[in-house]
């Protein structure tokens, strides 16, 4: 259950944004050590690649794009927060951010079906 | 590092990252076009300088942004002593750095 | 709601070991939680703690967490906090409980301190009086953040002090930009030496739950952001 005190859009977004960071940390790795199948020869990426072909792991991908895009839109506007003049409409920002990473993943998913 | 050095070093590659993120993102969405091969991946990146210094500074940056964002999450989720939170910092920082600069150059050369 | 109807009042009694006891109150209109609060130690539980003195939004006493928010009670209406006439009134969070609605502020005052929360000027009583320019954009940073009445509502919306207790907060923060913006203070190097340590601003993530919940209607958040540009500022010249 959220508690009260967090129920505002920055704290979810604050929220997402860290989801968003420790996903991608903990999928970078893997992502490298695929990569580096290459050093036993393309078949075996080829392999991995045939494998991520499937639906189940298409959705997965489209939700690691959103996150990629959603950290760093998020980061954009945490980064512009704090070294740029103040800005009011703060959860505006946050807003447009998520839309546009939004925006991005579906743009994957619809060019990888 | 003070964690003053440590909020320098994360909001600098924060902002070596953004634009090299774009331009990921950008070639995610195009080259998933008609599914991807490995022979497609290595006809971009085998022997390019500038795939290889691109993905060189990407993965140096993640490493650092990374692992610095972890630290932030264990030292606030996790009773860890501070000599501790920095070994694991700086072995994440290592260890992400080490298998990205291998997949880059499993790509390049 | 309607006049003659009751409210549902849960109360927290005891320390940090206690609970939460039902009481009904009358419903008046224009009621405060504060008065709600009064209402039930004067007529139904004389032995119960909380903290008030100006009710009039000055003197920062009486908050408390009201159905899960920090909220300052003197000048918080019953009908803006419920629909359904029910109440749950604790104490403040990340504060030590003294008994029932009152908590012991002394973290929250010695991190006013330690961010150097103190004005530390160079004039004597033999000086006149400086002459501030009110238009300047230091001092338009500064009065935007004085009218702070130490109330600890953000202390308590925010989460990394929960997460990271020795976290100087939202306050105390607050108060240290203002000083670093003012022309007369003379610690400013001293100040930004103590906001750049451990528990320092950079440990701030910008949930904004301050901003959001401060009844004056101020912002830690971009002051916190000010002083985290100071520090980085001061990081890349060696200062800190």
């Amino acid at each position: 259950m959220i508690r009260p005190h967090r129920n505002h859009p920055l704290w979810w977004a604050f929220a997402l944004h860290r989801l968003s960071g420790l996903a991608l940390a903990v999928f970078l790795p893997l992502h490298f050590l695929v990569l580096g199948t290459v050093l036993n020869g393309e078949a075996a990426l080829d392999g991995i690649l045939a494998w991520t072909d499937s639906g189940l792991v298409k959705l997965a991908e489209m939700g690691l794009v959103f996150f990629l895009a959603l950290h760093m839109l998020g980061g954009l506007r945490l980064l512009a927060l704090e070294f740029l003049p103040w800005r009011d409409w703060q959860a505006s920002l946050a807003a447009v951010a998520g839309s546009l990473a939004l925006v991005v993943s579906f743009a994957f998913l619809f060019n990888a079906i | 590092m003070s964690p003053a050095q440590l909020y320098v070093a994360q909001r600098l590659s924060a902002a070596v990252l953004a634009p090299l993120v774009l331009i990921h993102l950008g070639l995610i969405v195009y080259a998933i076009q008609d599914g991807l091969s490995a022979a497609e991946i290595l006809s971009r990146t085998r022997g390019n300088l500038t795939w290889a210094v691109f993905y060189s500074i990407f993965v140096i940056a993640a490493a650092i942004h990374g692992a610095i964002g972890l630290r932030a999450i264990v030292s606030e989720s996790l009773a860890w002593s501070r000599a501790w939170l920095n070994t694991a910092m700086y072995g994440a920082a290592v260890f992400l750095s080490a298998l990205g600069m291998r997949a880059v150059a499993a790509v390049v050369l | 709601m309607k006049q003659g109807d009751k409210l549902a009042v849960r109360i927290w009694k005891g320390g940090a070991d206690g609970g939460y006891t039902e009481f009904e109150a009358p419903l008046r209109a224009n009621q405060t939680v504060l008065d709600v609060v009064t209402w039930i130690q004067r007529n139904r539980d004389p032995g119960l703690a909380y903290r008030f003195a100006c009710r009039v939004g000055m003197c920062g006493s009486c908050a408390m967490t009201v159905n899960g928010k920090p909220r300052w009670t003197c000048r918080t209406h019953v009908s803006k906090v419920t629909q359904d006439s029910r109440l749950t009134i604790g104490p403040l969070r990340n504060l030590p409980i003294v008994k029932d609605l009152v908590c012991d502020m002394t973290v929250f005052f010695d991190k006013w301190q330690n961010a150097r929360g103190r004005f530390q000027g160079r004039a004597t009583r033999y000086d006149d009086i400086e002459r501030i320019a009110p238009d300047t954009p230091a001092r338009k940073a500064a009065d935007a953040g004085i009218e702070c009445i130490n109330c600890a509502v953000c202390y308590a919306a925010c989460d990394v002090v929960a997460w990271k207790p020795d976290y100087l907060g939202p306050a105390a923060l607050n108060r240290a930009w203002t000083l670093q913006n003012d022309i007369r203070d003379t610690a400013q190097a001293e100040r930004l030496a103590a906001v750049a340590g451990d528990a320092g601003c950079h440990s701030c993530h910008s949930q904004q739950g301050c901003t959001a919940h401060c009844p004056k209607s101020l912002n830690p958040t971009a002051a916190i952001a000010g002083l985290k540009r100071s520090v980085f500022q001061a990081v890349l010249r060696g200062e800190v």
